[in-house]
């Protein structure tokens, strides 16, 4: 037992988690934690807006496995963390929320920035706690961090009164908690891998699909020698990018509504269809009743009620990707050679792999999926991305080859317009000597933009890369598709000019006209010390293909438009 | 489609049911009744729920809530195996005596209880299986009723097996 006020009880528990950043804005019911943080060594990074804070711990964890902190104030603060917070839940992206509270004698009378952040961000969370005395605390610190990065990971807030963060108590650090309702489940059973083997040794036209999962347990190495072992062609979903390596030749890239031709294409003819730490959701299935038609469906993943969810399994596997993935291959080496492969169907994801969406483009502009194959080209192989939403976000997924696990990172379940740029920024604090890159949209930057002097004055030098249509582009695209080419709201006449932009902030700020100019802003920006806001002018009728259009299958994809 | 009974243990702590009610409003889960108690670890609670549902939309509400940190232990009732029960009160006009005499026959007829017996009114006390409670109401039907509380159902498992 240690004397301390609730301030120091909280900052000397984010220490004993590891924390080293906390991102974030203070405001009034937060300013004894700030001045207690004075004394702490710990990071504060500034943000101009709570959200960017909230999706800067984002970045941060997806870049470094680790828990991302975030701090607001009570009320609006506090609300406006509340888009970040769900972004990181619904992608399983470990996420610790602080959020300063009115004192407890003040809490139900709507006092001034009172806002019920419990009630509020009770579907947003993993778990959310208010602490009632200072000597809980560090009980809720330890919760909170053990939760958020245990099992499925997720986010979990903790509200702070002020008057807690300031009263003097007694106070323990406790080594670790026992949850009597909660045991996330990393074995699996013995059974369910045995039979998950068995159906896989079986499997004449087998594939993959990888999700988020395989990054959040670590379990690329075993995925791709599951996958050499059965010559499973292995497609990705969106979160499930970087997983499993670009350039390996049994890789199909992107499965579902933006997916490729050889995904789609693979996942509807299986016989025997794997999938790994992914959730299934409209986006990656299309039309549920067409998905996968002739597949024997297996599901791993570490939450149960991901299983039969969306999608009806033959069998399933509740346990750690890693684990599972050791030793469903331990179990295959009993069962068969990995020899006994199907050279048709390999033969097969080879052709498919050379088939590409086309949209029709006018005159000289650049080509979206070029111009992210040129960034591509001058980034190292361990460079981050990270995406905003929408077009940019598609053409990203599509185009831009993710060797490495948490090398692109984007808001994938809640397809958040704005979350790229503060991520990216998140990322940069995680791996300061890695190049970090945002693939954005002119609409998309607009959101967060103001985190440029973050960026700026915290030292976070990151590359906007901005695929400038002057459009709200995926609306536009949809517009154009399925709304007889009728524009309502897409159009953002040229405003602002995001080479001004850029340095009213004091960043660097370059627009570029060519393929080769593109190239050579970008080992520029690479070098430069401070961030650098690329503007890349592109056809506002571009669209990104293939898609499948709202409701129908895998396999109705549209490819030229 | 039959009822359905789930049982769960939970944390007894302030605004754990409201987690449990805000996960059913979110999924769109609609239930016919939801009922709290303490056990005999003040610490905990045990809720049950009936609800007409599937069985895929079943299993989602059990894991669902079986995922929820304040959720300890959860059961889905298999339904030839439940005991539930309901507690009902009611108090009906009864200033005819003719009324009053069809009332008493009708709660002595259902083992009821009266509680309260005034010249304008009485309160009554009937527990048994929701549908028998609805029986019961179905026929005091012609018996202008003041007002009413059900508890909704409560329930256990037949045998040794607890939850």
């Amino acid at each position: 037992m240690v004397e301390m006020n609730g301030s120091q009880a909280l900052w000397e528990s984010l220490m004993k988690e590891g924390a080293k950043n906390v991102f974030g804005l203070p405001g009034g019911s937060v300013i004894p934690l700030c001045d207690e943080m004075l004394k702490q060594d710990i990071r504060f990074i500034l943000a101009r807006h709570e959200q960017g804070a909230a999706h800067m711990a984002d970045g941060y964890a997806r870049a470094s496995g680790e828990v991302g902190v975030c701090l607001a104030t009570s009320g609006p603060g506090a609300t406006n963390l509340i888009t970040g917070i769900a972004s990181a839940n619904i992608d399983s992206s470990p996420v610790v929320a602080l959020c300063g509270q009115v004192a407890r004698e003040l809490i139900g009378t709507d006092a001034f920035q009172e806002v019920d952040i419990i009630g509020v961000s009770a579907s947003v969370t993993k778990y959310n706690i208010q602490t009632r005395s200072a000597a809980e605390i560090p009980y809720a610190v330890k919760t909170a961090f053990q939760i958020a990065n245990t099992g499925r990971k997720g986010a979990v807030l903790i509200d702070l009164p002020k008057d807690v963060t300031t009263e003097i108590m007694d106070v323990k650090f406790p080594e670790n908690i026992v949850f009597r309702g909660y045991h996330p489940v990393y074995q699996p059973d013995r059974r369910e891998i045995e039979w998950a083997a068995t159906l896989l040794a079986r499997a004449d036209k087998p594939v993959i699909i990888a999700g988020g999962g395989i990054i959040s347990s670590g379990a690329s190495q075993e995925l791709v020698s599951l996958s050499e072992y059965l010559m499973a062609p292995t497609a990705i979903t969106l979160m499930g990018k970087g997983a499993f390596p670009a350039d390996h030749p049994l890789s199909l890239g992107l499965c579902g509504m933006h997916g490729t031709c050889a995904a789609n294409t693979m996942v509807s003819e299986a016989d025997v269809l794997l999938i790994i730490g992914a959730r299934l959701t409209d986006r990656t299935t299309g039309s549920v009743k067409t998905f996968a038609p002739n597949a024997k469906i297996i599901h791993i993943d570490i939450d149960r009620s991901e299983i039969d969810k969306n999608i009806d399994t033959v069998t399933r596997v509740i346990g750690d990707a890693k684990i599972s993935l050791q030793k469903i291959l331990h179990h295959l080496s009993i069962l068969r050679s990995s020899t006994a492969t199907n050279d048709v169907w390999r033969k097969k994801c080879q052709e498919l792999r050379e088939v590409n969406g086309v949209s029709k483009t006018n005159g000289d502009y650049l080509k979206a999926p070029e111009v992210v194959k040129t960034l591509r080209k001058a980034l190292a192989r361990d460079s981050i991305v990270t995406t905003e939403v929408g077009q940019c976000q598609m053409w990203a997924a599509l185009h831009y080859d993710a060797y490495l696990p948490r090398t692109f990172l984007t808001s994938g379940g809640l397809g958040t317009m704005g979350w790229g740029f503060p991520a990216a920024i998140g990322a940069k604090a995680a791996k300061p000597n890695v190049t970090v890159v945002d693939i954005a949209g002119d609409g998309s930057f607009g959101m967060t933009e103001n985190n440029l002097a973050t960026s700026v004055k915290e030292d976070l030098p990151v590359i906007v890369m901005i695929l400038n249509n002057n459009m709200l582009g995926m609306v536009a695209q949809w517009q154009r598709l399925f709304f007889g080419h009728r524009y309502s709201a897409v159009e953002l006449k040229k405003t602002p000019d995001f080479v001004k932009l850029a340095q009213a902030y004091g960043a660097e700020g370059v627009r570029v006209e060519s393929y080769q100019e593109l190239e050579a802003a970008i080992r520029r920006a690479i070098k430069s010390e401070i961030a650098t806001v690329i503007d890349v002018p592109i056809d506002p009728e571009e669209n990104v293909l293939p898609i499948v259009p709202p409701g129908m299958g895998l396999k109705d994809a549209l490819m030229e438009a | 489609m039959p009822k359905h009974v789930v049982s769960f243990i939970v944390e007894n702590k302030p605004g754990v049911l409201f987690k449990v009610s805000n996960l059913f409003r979110r999924r769109g889960y609609n239930i016919d009744s939801i009922t709290v108690g303490t056990l005999q670890d003040s610490e905990l609670s045990r809720m049950t729920v009936t609800i007409d549902a599937d069985s895929k939309i079943l299993n989602q509400i059990v894991e669902q809530l079986d995922k929820m940190v304040e959720v300890i232990k959860i059961k889905r009732f298999d339904p030839i195996r439940t005991i539930t029960r309901e507690l009902l009160l009611i108090k009906l006009n009864t200033i005819d005596p003719m009324v009053r005499q069809e009332a008493l026959e009708a709660i002595n007829d259902n083992h009821g209880l009266i509680l309260d017996i005034e010249p304008e009114t009485l309160v009554a006390e009937i527990t048994g299986e929701p549908q028998e409670i609805d029986k019961f109401l179905n026929r005091i039907k012609n018996i202008e009723i003041r007002e009413l509380s059900r508890t909704g159902a409560t329930a256990l498992e037949k045998g040794p097996s607890t939850l």
